[in-house]
């Protein structure tokens, strides 16, 4: 089924064509949410929610971009929604993880060079526990917006718009993730993997 | 330029952002500065093993039945 038929399917509120999407896109979205979401039953919930919200507001889809984008920031969206009602408890600063320098403006923190990673080190499923369990640890609205930056690749200004705060505010939060995974990781790939 | 503003100039360095005149000052720091080098390749490096631990092969995990059932019944309520 090419996707305007889908699209037609699900529009007119076809049952079988919104199976057919969940067969189609499910496994990627889902993988979306996964990486969002800690747990995979948040994942699973937030999946749902946003294909059902999907499925009732598919009369608003204009198709100004393909059906998976569309989809990709629903399911963004109601991750982001859970995250935010899960956010109750006060946030640890990341100043921390950040650079450090002295009065003379050099860096205090200096380790050896990182050895060189290339993806035949992601085969390896303890490299990828690493680097993941690492941005866990990150500060809830930087995790969030290195996932939705780096990760899922939305740009500043959708980040911007979706977490309801302005672009130089993703930014920030962005370098700051960027230094405080950095920091993170140093230990484990800073003159060798150990 | 010094240390900390090189470091602060990274994001909109990796980004494309800076204007001309300051990505020359920071392209010349690089050129003398081991320290922010090494800084430089390895923040590279933290958002290629991101990507690379997170893109992975679960987008080819199939939806658990259960949940398409679930997803399914919910839609129709």
């Amino acid at each position: 089924m090419d996707e305007q038929t889908l699209i037609n399917r699900l529009k007119a509120g076809e049952a079988d064509a919104f199976e057919h999407l969940l067969q189609v896109h499910g496994a990627r979205l889902l993988a979306v949410a996964r990486r969002m979401m800690r747990a995979e039953s948040d994942a699973e919930d937030a999946l749902q929610d946003a294909m059902v919200n999907a499925f009732r507001a598919i009369d608003r889809f204009e198709g100004n971009s393909a059906l998976y984008t569309w989809l990709h920031r629903i399911v963004v969206t109601s991750c982001l929604m859970k995250l935010r009602s899960a956010r109750r408890r006060e946030e640890k600063p990341i100043d921390d993880l950040l650079p450090q320098f002295d009065d003379s403006g050099h860096r205090v923190d200096c380790g050896p060079a990182w050895v060189e990673t290339g993806a035949d080190l992601f085969e390896r499923s303890e490299a990828k526990q690493l680097v993941r369990k690492c941005i866990d640890q990150l500060p809830e609205s930087y995790r969030t917006v290195l996932l939705m930056r780096d990760i899922e690749e939305l740009d500043t200004a959708q980040t911007a718009k979706m977490l309801d705060v302005n672009e130089g505010v993703v930014k920030t939060r962005l370098h700051r993730a960027r230094q405080a995974l950095r920091t993170l990781l140093e230990p484990h790939f800073a003159g060798g993997v150990q | 330029m010094n240390c900390p503003e090189v470091i602060d100039f990274l994001e909109a360095y990796f980004a494309h952002e800076l204007p001309p005149e300051v990505e020359s000052d920071f392209k010349q720091h690089l050129k003398w500065c081991p320290d922010c080098c090494n800084y430089l390749a390895s923040y590279r490096q933290t958002i290629d093993m991101g990507k690379l631990a997170l893109k992975t092969d679960d987008e080819l995990r199939e939806v658990p039945p259960a949940l398409i059932e679930a997803i399914l019944k919910a839609a129709k309520k």
